[in-house]
């Protein structure tokens, strides 16, 4: 994987913003709409003409639809790019790959810093309360408009891994076959306690101005930065840090001061501050309480197996992280439990590692050699060639 | 591809088409590969090892990454027409229960033990005091994987206490062909080195979906879609 050309060159991309007219609003689970609807998405490789390749790759809290090509801020490669491209796990020779940017964010959908056309000025937090199912219904609005009846596959992990789950529970139909990587079917209390960590961080900025930040010509970037911090390392495990960083120091000898003395310090500083350079602060306040509301068997009588009866036909692949401790493997055996329940068919490991939540972003090789296995398997029942 | 195992063939025989099977202990999933294959089944598949799971999701089978002992009660009552448990009863740390689970689970149970009632083993703990090593057991004590092994008797009795019913049973021996046996008699527990068991719910009546008692004489295959396999048993 020394490739300096981008891995994606040479392979058909599209995308762009997706606008919906103003008389297709986004019903919301809040009983609000969201009108006009603007969606930032990005394609890799070509639909075929009997539409049945179309994978749908969903976005983590802070990700984008920038999958596996140069984000046009960082400049970095795509989040996922060691997973999309010609011979790897997702072939763009073979499927037709979209990602969308979830509604809420920040990087081409509509989100809290779009302009509320009922004031002409950033809605800030005039934006109404999102969930899960929200972001999912946009997708399926995106989906149904680029002519597509059925996803071959829709793959997440973290929060795509939720909105797959949505997927099979609100559209079993349109679905062929699910990845869950690292998720869970609802927040836990640590989960929500974390989240509202980083949360109280952006609202205690002063430039955070009530979230009017963007009129007042300012932005909460120490909030955002401190909220970014404790989240990372939740998204790493003790061992991973331990092996990275131990107590290195980043100069010799103590400072005797509050300077970033150990090299986890300064390696967490540059998590935050590279992060406010991409990100908007109110988005991550309202993705964050979309992830807390997330109880996927509430509505179907706190019985989660009923949020799956009716996708019996899918096939699914869930899978975790044996050290990840944001969403440690008994929330997917829970996933796993409620899907034999409800008669579906599902596959299910537990990939050793010690990275730990973030794993699904880095060189694993039995999550490639498994997503592999599982998405070939499924390809030949689908009669994809 | 290679011939067939003994004792997979023999379960081919037992499982009806379009079948729900459960494969405990799955492996890298050849008898679901096998089943699905030849008897169009709807197969799920159990397995502890990472690379067994890796291996049966490459083949296109559904599996889930558990343990036989634990993880049996992810799976609701009554969700298959079969659950296998192919060699690995001995294996687990309470096969009471698991064999129960498997009920539960199942209509019918497929499960084949080693009979520690077996000559051979009598013979070797008789002759030379010594922990037999024979084909069905070829592991000395201090590795052997088996920790509650049983004879024979010790299985039907337990099939008795847990009120189970015998619909089948066939001897197994490595390289010969399977021979249909009654478990209780007395015999059986001297010659059967391995035995494979069709195994259901006393109290549930079977009636029209109950297999014929003489499932492992001449095999019957013609209400099934799949070409009769290739008769080895001929002496």
């Amino acid at each position: 994987m020394t490739a300096q050309v981008p891995i994606t060159a040479g392979i058909e991309t599209g995308g762009g913003t997706w606008r919906f007219a103003a008389t297709q609003p986004l019903r919301l689970d809040s009983g609000a709409k969201l009108a006009p609807l603007e969606i930032g998405y990005k394609t890799y490789g070509r639909l075929n003409e009997a539409k049945s390749n179309a994978v749908l790759v969903c976005h983590a809290l802070t990700g984008d639809q920038h999958l596996a090509s140069t984000h046009p801020v960082t400049g970095k490669p795509g989040w996922w790019d060691r997973f999309v491209g010609p011979g790897l796990v997702l072939d763009p020779e073979r499927f037709f790959i979209i990602c969308t940017n979830v509604i809420g964010g920040c990087m081409g959908s509509t989100g809290p810093a779009s302009m509320d056309p009922a004031t002409n000025a950033p809605y800030g937090l005039k934006f109404p309360v999102i969930t899960i199912g929200d972001m999912v219904r946009a997708q399926a609005m995106l989906i149904e408009a680029l002519g597509i009846d059925t996803l071959f596959a829709a793959i997440g992990g973290s929060m795509g891994g939720m909105q797959v789950l949505q997927w099979a529970a609100d559209y079993p139909e349109k679905l062929f076959s699910a990845v869950v990587i690292a998720a869970a079917a609802r927040h836990s209390a640590q989960n929500i306690a974390f989240h509202e960590v980083g949360r109280q961080a952006i609202m205690a900025d002063p430039n955070w101005v009530g979230g009017a930040y963007l009129e007042a010509g300012v932005r909460p970037e120490k909030g955002l930065a401190v909220a970014r911090m404790a989240a990372h390392i939740t998204y790493l495990s003790e061992q991973a840090l331990q092996r990275k960083f131990g107590r290195e120091l980043q100069r010799d000898g103590l400072s005797w001061g509050f300077d970033a003395d150990f090299q986890v310090e300064s390696y967490l500083r540059h998590q935050g501050t590279s992060f406010v350079d991409r990100f908007d602060a109110n988005s991550y306040l309202y993705i964050t309480r979309a992830l807390d509301y997330f109880d996927l068997a509430a509505k179907h009588g706190g019985v989660l197996a009923e949020a799956f009866v009716k996708a019996r036909a899918v096939k699914f692949c869930v899978l975790s992280f044996s050290s990840d401790w944001l969403y440690p493997t008994p929330e997917s055996r829970d996933i796993v439990r409620a899907l034999n329940g409800a008669g579906c068919r599902a596959s299910f490991a537990e990939i050793q590692t010690d990275k730990g939540h973030d794993a699904f972003f880095l060189d694993e090789p039995l999550l490639d050699q498994t997503l592999r296995g599982f998405l070939a398997a499924q390809a030949t029942a689908r009669g994809l060639a | 591809m290679s011939a067939i195992r003994e004792d997979f063939a023999e379960i081919l025989k037992l499982v009806r088409p379009n079948a729900r099977v459960l494969d405990v202990g799955c492996g890298e999933g050849e008898l679901l590969e096998l089943l699905t294959r030849e008897k169009a089944v709807d197969g799920q598949g159990l397995e502890i090892s990472p690379e067994g799971v890796a291996a049966c999701l490459a083949r296109g089978l559904a599996v889930v990454q558990g343990d036989g002992d634990r993880d049996l009660d992810h799976f609701p009552t009554r969700a298959f027409d079969y659950a296998i448990l192919s060699k690995t009863l001995q294996q687990m740390r309470e096969p009471r229960h698991v064999l129960s689970e498997l009920l539960r689970i199942a209509d019918q149970a497929v499960v084949s033990v080693p009979n520690f009632g077996h000559w051979k083993v009598r013979w070797a703990l008789l002759s030379r005091g010594r922990m037999p090593e024979t084909g069905a057991l070829p592991e000395p004590w201090w590795s052997t994987p088996n920790i509650h092994l049983c004879t024979l008797r010790d299985f039907t009795t337990l099939c008795d206490e847990l009120e189970l019913r015998i619909d089948a049973c066939a001897s197994l021996a490595e390289g010969q062909s399977a021979r249909a046996i009654d478990p209780r008699q007395p015999i059986e527990n001297w010659r059967a080195e391995t035995a494979l068991f069709l195994l259901s719910r006393r109290a549930e009546p079977q009636a029209a979906a109950a297999p014929p008692q003489n499932l492992f004489g001449e095999v019957e295959l013609a209400e099934t879609e799949t070409p009769a396999p290739k008769k080895k048993r001929k002496r």
